[in-house]
């Protein structure tokens, strides 16, 4: 074990798979000197080939790739800011999640997005979006989003040798969370949440970045009688349905910590699969903790009133226990 | 590596035998396209079609120079280049007919038709969706260092989207053996050419260095001409090449097209005017003219294709409907390789 930022631990990955197989490719604008440190040191080791620059043109990137992977290359590409996905949208809506269908299978597209999502650092309004309900919706996309360094480097590899496409979505330009990762080689499984913490009271389901302010939730809970229990998805498509059903069963409440806006974010997938397949179990209403449905503001106060954070959870959490709606 | 100067380009007209047989495939495109066309206004095919009558020779004059380990990208107006890159016209059919039995099987139709072991990495329904997807495959190719080529087809109307100019950029940066083919049939859905493109679509190519050809696009000779450079240039590393092709949309924009628009967008006069310049027709009188083939071997070509339609047709009403259920299982290719 040793303890690695969520950066270092993608980093790691990547040197990992891009060791262990000649056909794995990585472009991007500036991945050479590597802005968030996650490809530090591919170019130099790997070469020009396989780890180049590109010109700053999404559109065409998102294309390039889906042309490479029908070549027999694993892609890596990385988009830098998760809101530069919606330059490069067209192809990742239009060719990557639907190329396998509509070419009746003939093809896999074993291809990395990578980007840096999420609020909290007066990066303003361009530069902070958290876009995975809008990719979950395509269908033909797995969306990992890690909230530790551990999961972070084990679902990196399994994207990396994976047969479809998968955006993966790092938590934050600010080098991420730290933690424990294993020196040995492992893979994290796709569809599995973690078990972040047991509890019998409540399921706290968190999201990426979100999977920390629960966690401080949950431990201040625990002081208040309340004993949670904190689900990490990990990944979004596919979601663990099964996974949280059996913790909302046990525990017979929900709330979901989601840093997507409201309207369609991740939370309502997740409380609508809930309602739907886990409603006898439920003792309380289900609760959403979201991004209100604007964009993000620069100033750091104003930013930080709209994300969720512990103390929001708690209220939640507490509020839902006594009974009240909020 | 040499100098562009330095370097002869090949100067090569196309032997008897294979114009004979561009002439054939320029006729099979022809006779199932036209078949297709009756077929839809029957009311035998689910969805529309978007017919390359009158276009032939640029898909057949480029693909002559390709082979199975070549790509192509194409656009919604892919039967020609399908069956130009070597694509079986009989399971494309199916699939216009959204059959079991079609190349895709019955899940992409007619905008979609491709056959990757091929080279055919598919028609596009995106209108320049292709050309990125042609300019990553041609990376691949440069990477593989083994020879192999990429032509991506579009439209004039494409030549407007902005990805154009991006993979224009990136294939002239790193020199990537990829072929633009601009189709340039002087529509872009139902707006002529000159009320939505300003200049020569052609001169977009030469700021970034890159050589580019205008031909006409009814002449399979000078298609096959500038292809045959431009296919060489690709092979021998010397980077990408633009050709605009002139040439006519003889059909509608797509089949259905009567049945909706409340006036003509081009006068009668102008579709006979191209008519009288077919490329099948041009072709097949300089076959004659020259005492390449006769009128019988003509004929006899004339019945081969017109069989291989007919069974082609049957086949396709014969095939069964795919499963209701077939598409989710199809979206992804399986759970990550190796995980779990
Ligand atoms: C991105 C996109 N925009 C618009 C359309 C609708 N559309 C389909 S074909 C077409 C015209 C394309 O013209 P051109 O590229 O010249 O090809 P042609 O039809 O002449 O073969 C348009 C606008 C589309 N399919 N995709």
């Amino acid at each position: 074990m040793a303890r690695k930022r969520l950066i270092q631990a993608i980093n790691d990955a990547l040197h990992e798979e891009m060791a262990r197989d000649p056909k794995v490719i990585l472009f991007g604008e500036d991945v050479e000197i590597s802005m968030f440190g996650d490809t530090a040191g591919l170019h130099e080791r790997f070469g020009p080939d396989r780890v180049r620059n590109t010109p700053i043109s999404e559109a065409s990137l998102t294309g390039m790739a889906v042309g490479a992977a029908t070549s027999g290359y694993r892609v890596v590409l990385h988009m830098m800011f998760a809101n530069f996905i919606y330059t490069g949208f067209d192809a990742i809506a239009n060719q990557m999640a639907k190329l396998r269908l509509m070419t009746g299978g003939q093809i896999e597209l074993p291809i990395t997005i990578v980007a840096g999502y999420g609020g909290g650092r007066s990066t303003a309004a361009q530069h902070s979006d958290t876009p995975y309900p809008l990719l979950m919706n395509l269908g033909g996309l797995n969306v990992a989003v890690p909230a530790t360094p551990r999961d972070a480097k084990g679902l990196m590899k399994t994207a990396i040798r994976g047969r479809d496409p998968t955006v993966f979505l790092e938590a934050g330009g600010r080098g991420g969370e730290s933690g424990e990762v294993p020196d040995e080689e492992y893979l994290t499984p796709f569809g599995e949440a973690a078990v972040g913490r047991e509890g019998t009271d409540v399921t706290i389901v968190a999201i990426g970045s979100m999977v920390r302010p629960a966690m401080r939730a949950a431990k201040q809970l625990d002081g208040q009688g309340i004993s949670a229990e904190v689900l990490d998805c990990r990944t979004l498509v596919p979601l663990d349905e099964d996974g949280i059903l059996r913790s909302v069963a046990k525990t017979g409440r929900l709330v979901v910590v989601d840093e997507a806006r409201d309207r369609c974010s991740a939370a309502s997938h997740i409380a609508a699969v809930v309602a739907e397949r886990g409603f006898a179990s439920l003792a309380a209403p289900i609760r959403r903790l979201t991004v209100p449905d604007t964009a993000m503001p620069y100033a750091p106060a104003a930013e930080k009133h709209l994300l969720p954070n512990p103390e929001k959870i708690v209220v939640a959490v507490s509020a839902l226990m006594a009974g009240s709606a909020n | 590596m040499p100098q562009d100067s330095d370097r002869t380009l090949p100067n090569r007209v196309p032997t008897n035998g294979q114009l004979l047989s561009m002439f054939e495939r320029m006729l099979t495109i022809r006779r199932f396209e036209e078949r297709l066309g009756e077929d839809f206004h029957a009311g035998k095919l689910p969805g529309g079609v978007h017919l390359y009558i009158g276009q032939e020779a640029v898909a057949v004059g480029v693909c002559a120079h390709l082979d199975d380990r070549d790509r192509i990208t194409s656009t919604h107006r892919g039967h020609g280049h399908f069956i130009a890159k070597g694509g079986d016209p009989k399971p494309m059919v199916a699939e216009i007919y959204g059959k079991r039995d079609g190349i895709c099987g019955g899940m992409g139709g007619s905008m979609h038709v491709a056959d990757v072991s091929k080279g055919i990495l598919g028609a596009n329904g995106i209108v320049a969706g292709g050309i990125p997807i042609a300019a990553g495959a041609a990376l691949a190719a440069q990477l593989d260092g083994n020879g192999r080529v990429v032509v991506c087809f579009f439209g004039d109307g494409a030549a407007n989207e902005g990805v154009l100019m991006e993979s224009m950029n990136i294939a002239a940066l790193w020199q990537l053996p990829l072929i633009f083919v601009c189709e340039h049939n002087g529509f872009s859905e139902f707006s002529p050419s000159d009320t939505v493109t300003a200049g020569e679509i052609r001169e977009r190519a030469r700021p970034f260095g890159m050589p580019a050809e205008l031909v006409d696009g009814n002449d399979l000779v000078a298609v096959w001409r500038a292809a045959d450079t431009a296919v060489d240039r690709a092979r021998t590393g010397q980077g990408p090449s633009f050709i605009e092709a002139a040439t006519y949309r003889i059909r509608g924009h797509l089949e259905a097209e009567a049945h909706f628009l409340s006036r003509s967008y081009r006068s009668e006069e102008e579709v006979e005017r191209w008519r009288r310049n077919d490329p099948i027709d041009r072709l097949s009188g300089h076959l004659l003219s020259s005492e390449i083939c006769s009128e019988a071997e003509i004929s006899a070509i004339e019945a081969k294709i017109g069989e291989a339609v007919e069974e082609a047709a049957a086949f396709a009403e014969a095939s069964d409907l795919p499963d209701a259920d077939r598409a989710p299982a199809l979206m992804f290719a399986g759970g990550p390789a190796e995980a779990a």
